[in-house]
């Protein structure tokens, strides 16, 4: 039995050793409630401003635009509300592209207004733009890049259509992973994505932009996000991001150098595969294929009983029997959905061993259909 | 010209796809395959396959995608 590789790095990362360290000393010294004056109080705050200064610069913010949230999926509920309700005499009308992470999904719902993509992903910037510039547009939402293929979107050229209107970026697949382009109003980022733990979320919100919380407020985070913070996994998610940040160089370079080899690999170890996404312009760790007349649950299944960790976005494997929102707004296969995603542990031998084994799987499983 | 009805009502994909594909080679080239799938996912898989396979989608109506043979 060979060694486990671990592949699905954008879904979750094991915690930074760095971040595992600072969570170890942190739940000794930053438990107390922050808003006390108390000496432990004053403590807790202390560890609480330092690791929102750390946040806030590798976001590219000041301390003040940068608040603490439970989750990224908070921080782009409590974002994109909060941007709307400061809006509502101009409208309620939210713009977003049609492969955004479901939480922006969610919170559109009704008043959205989804903006297509091409078959790689990429949002239409013609149609973006005519949207944004309709009248009662409250707010526009754009991810920098795509978390099921890796696809970036042209984030400062929709922040230049926007004119007016906030443009809310959701980066969390890109935080650690590759650089997000100015421009926007409000970012949203999520700490497990960058090897930080599950729970804390960050919302950045420059200086001019309105915001007005939608829902009960209370004291902490200036209304964006109730209830007592989780100081010590705060301070994890800081460590880790500045300790991911300081390999970036290196491991982006890598995991870029690894992923166009895997996507040579699967195109031409594999008939009827078709691989998706930019295969340029794109996050560096990220590579999704589909194969023709495989079943994707079969195919997850057969490569995690080979030792190989990997998502879908095949309905037979979603609780819902739905396809990957993602993969039918940009008109590709579907089924026999696979992806790959890097992480700071991977090692080249992973990459090969999945490569070489791949292809075998995928044979098999199209047998079994007489195929 | 002549047409082939399908009937994948009920089937999960990759299922309606293969299928397809297997009873494409046995109709003659110019004559259609009407297919019925209510699996959300053949909306966008039935016209992937088309494109990948060079074949004619004349319409794609869900659950009812006629698919022309061109090779």
């Amino acid at each position: 039995m060979s060694e486990r590789a671990y592949l699905d790095a954008a879904s979750a990362e094991p915690l930074h050793p760095a971040a595992r360290e600072m969570l170890l000393s942190a739940v000794d010294s930053g438990w107390a409630d922050p808003v006390r004056l108390h000496h432990e109080g004053r403590t807790a705050r202390l560890l609480l401003d330092n690791a929102r200064a750390v946040l806030a610069d590798a976001v590219g913010v000041r301390p003040d635009e940068l608040y603490l949230t439970t989750s990224g999926t908070t921080a782009i509920h409590a974002g994109l509300t909060a941007l709307t309700a400061a809006r509502k005499r101009i409208g309620t009308t939210i713009v977003h592209g049609a492969v955004e992470h479901s939480a922006v999904l969610h919170t559109a719902a009704e008043a959205g207004v989804e903006v297509g993509v091409d078959t790689l992903g990429r949002v239409d910037l013609d149609a973006f733009t005519a949207a944004v510039q309709k009248p009662g547009v409250a707010v526009a939402a754009l991810q920098s890049a795509n978390h099921e293929v890796g696809t970036r979107q042209p984030i400062e050229a929709a922040a230049e259509a926007c004119g007016d209107v906030p443009l809310f970026v959701d980066a969390a697949a890109s935080i650690g992973h590759d650089a997000v382009p100015a421009g926007w109003s409000a970012l949203a980022a999520s700490a497990h994505k960058w090897g930080g733990p599950a729970g804390v979320g960050v919302l950045a919100v420059r200086k001019g932009t309105r915001i007005a919380p939608a829902w009960p407020m209370d004291e902490r985070e200036d209304g964006l996000s109730p209830g007592f913070p989780d100081v010590p996994n705060i301070l994890a998610a800081a460590a880790a991001l500045q300790a991911r940040q300081s390999e970036a160089d290196e491991l982006n370079r890598q995991h870029r150098v690894w992923i166009d080899e895997l996507r040579h690999r699967v195109a031409a170890d594999i008939p009827d595969v078709e691989v998706v996404g930019d295969p340029d312009d794109r996050l560096p760790h990220i590579l999704t294929f589909s194969c023709l007349y495989v079943d994707g649950e079969a195919l997850v299944t057969a490569l995690d009983a080979e030792g190989f960790s990997v998502s879908s976005g095949s309905a037979c494997t979603s609780s819902t029997l739905r396809p990957s929102h993602v993969l039918a707004a940009m008109g590709v296969l579907t089924h026999g959905n696979v992806r790959v995603s890097l992480g700071r542990t991977t090692t080249y031998d992973d990459i090969d061993r999945f490569a070489a084994v791949l292809p075998g799987i995928v044979q098999r499983i199209r047998a079994e259909v007489g195929l | 010209m002549n047409n082939t009805d399908l009937d994948c009502l009920g089937l999960l994909c990759p299922l309606p796809v293969i299928k397809l594909a297997k009873l494409l080679p046995t109709i003659d080239i110019g004559d259609t395959i009407t297919v019925l799938a209510d699996d959300p996912a053949a909306a966008t898989d039935i016209p992937a396959w088309c494109r990948l396979r060079s074949q004619e989608l004349v319409t794609a109506d869900a659950p009812r995608f006629v698919v022309r043979r061109l090779s």
